[in-house]
């Protein structure tokens, strides 16, 4: 336990030092989200229609703009083969990894998303269901991502082919998490939408690191 | 089951069952496209119209089946590092792409006069098109990398993880309210299709299938071959250099 608390305290002062991706990945979730209202008209009435949808596309696409820094600094020093030598079990350790990466880049997400709701005009009613399936739904996207950061490791313009592996698995996160605001905006329960975005991280919590594990032992190969 | 694994041996095996396959699925799909156009009814609310399902129908089937075949060509791959499994899932994916596309296509002309729409956003052929981005993206994956082993091995691993969206396509149209209609065919309490209708699309159903397992063949045929066309410029090559001791190691056999 203490080794893998080590691992993420490990990453997340990488992060502080390199000190880019939280800030990046924020900026990007901002400045993609004021983009909506400047395109498409400042309009209350069609902003709060697109709101959920919009702030769960952009977190989307800003915790894929990080997914790719996820192995790739310890693949190209080396320190990812001193890893996968450690008697700790790599699939352990890349969850490890995953949960640093959340807290790096998914909780300011979810932190952020209901201020820029307030952008949007969300529904007053939608705000609870928006943070709940943003804290929901941001772990799965790491663990997810880190699948597809994993496969693509070394491979030739690897971050957008990440991104055409990844969005395809994204998508149940999106419709459910989009599901669950609207829901909540129309006076609807959004317990049953959360219910499943929870059971998406149940399942990819265990199974994602898997996975993973897998493309990094292919990659030291 | 391991002396199949011997790629000689595919070939001689393949080139007595390829002509077969060939000529099979020609009279498979002439005999469905008889039956379809002229012997099946009409149906009573769609009228002609209809006759798209003999291909729209066949196209949504084979297109899982077929990544189905390629994720357990890829688990076979995987565990026992057969190396006809990671021919045979790579070979598969573009075929599979091509049936999911003209599922898609033939798909949307049928909802444009039966709908009113050319598409819609309904759970069914949402996760046919995440099935279509799927193919895509394993095709890319599998291309990515110099060396041609690891990209199959990348590409394994994505379409086992992918797998889940099969079961979710099937069923899509019992979970959520959708405008697709529901199984007609693959259900329990056996089909509700007509038997007019469903001979001519059973017909059509093995017609596509032994396409598909034609078409796979002279792929997979393909790349033995030029795996094997490789290894000789490679033995040309050194030959050219002159080191006659590392031509001969060369000569092994073709990945």
């Amino acid at each position: 336990m203490s080794a893998l608390r080590r691992l993420v305290l490990r990453d997340l002062r990488l992060a502080l030092r390199q000190g880019g991706d939280a800030a990046t990945v924020a900026a990007f979730f901002v400045l993609t989200v004021i983009l909506f209202p400047l395109g498409v008209g400042p309009e209350p009435a069609l902003l709060q229609r697109i709101a959920p949808g919009v702030l769960w596309v952009t977190a989307l696409l800003a915790s894929l703009l990080s997914l790719e820094r996820l192995f790739l600094a310890d693949y190209e020093d080396g320190s990812l083969e001193a890893l996968a030598l450690m008697p700790m079990p790599l699939e352990a350790q890349v969850a490890a990894k995953c949960f640093a990466h959340w807290l790096v880049t998914g909780l300011p997400l979810t932190l952020l998303a209901p201020l820029l709701a307030l952008l949007l005009h969300l529904d007053a009613a939608a705000y609870p269901a928006l943070v709940a399936g943003m804290a929901l739904g941001t772990p799965t996207l790491s663990l997810i991502g880190a699948i597809g950061a994993a496969l693509t490791l070394g491979a030739r313009r690897g971050g957008v082919l990440l991104s055409l592996l990844v969005l395809p698995l994204y998508v149940p996160v999106l419709i459910f998490g989009v599901a669950a605001c609207e829901a909540a905006a129309q006076g609807f329960a959004a317990r049953p939408h959360l219910l499943l975005l929870a059971a998406l991280l149940v399942l990819a919590a265990p199974l994602a690191p898997f996975a993973a594990a897998a493309g990094l032992r292919l990659a030291l190969e | 089951m391991l002396s199949f694994a011997n790629p000689a041996r595919f070939m001689r095996l393949s080139a007595a069952l390829l002509p077969w396959c060939a000529w099979a699925a020609g009279l498979f799909l002439a005999a469905g496209v008889v039956l379809a156009l002229f012997v099946a009814p009409p149906d009573y609310q769609q009228g002609e119209a209809v006759r798209i399902m003999y291909v729209h129908v066949p196209a949504a089937w084979m297109a899982s089946f077929v990544y189905a075949l390629m994720a357990g060509a890829s688990a076979v791959g995987l565990i026992s590092r057969h190396p006809l499994a990671d021919i045979a899932a790579r070979a598969a994916a573009p075929l599979g792409a091509g049936f999911t596309l003209v599922c898609l296509v033939s798909g949307s002309l049928w909802g444009k006069p039966m709908w009113g729409t050319w598409w819609v956003w309904d759970a069914r052929l949402t996760s046919v098109l995440v099935l279509f981005f799927l193919y895509l993206g394993y095709i890319a994956l599998v291309n990515a990398f110099d060396e041609p082993t690891r990209g199959a091995r990348a590409g394994a691993i994505l379409a086992i993880v992918g797998v889940i969206n099969l079961p979710i396509i099937k069923f899509s149209v019992d979970w959520w309210n959708t405008l697709h209609q529901p199984a007609s065919v693959f259900r329990l309490g056996g089909p509700t299709i007509a038997a007019s209708m469903l001979w001519p699309l059973l017909v059509m159903a093995v017609g596509f299938m032994l396409l598909f397992a034609a078409l796979l063949l002279v792929r997979m045929r393909t790349a033995l071959i030029a795996a094997r066309a490789r290894a000789l410029q490679i033995v040309a090559n050194e030959a050219g250099t002159r080191a006659p001791p590392r031509a001969a190691r060369a000569m092994g056999p073709a990945q």
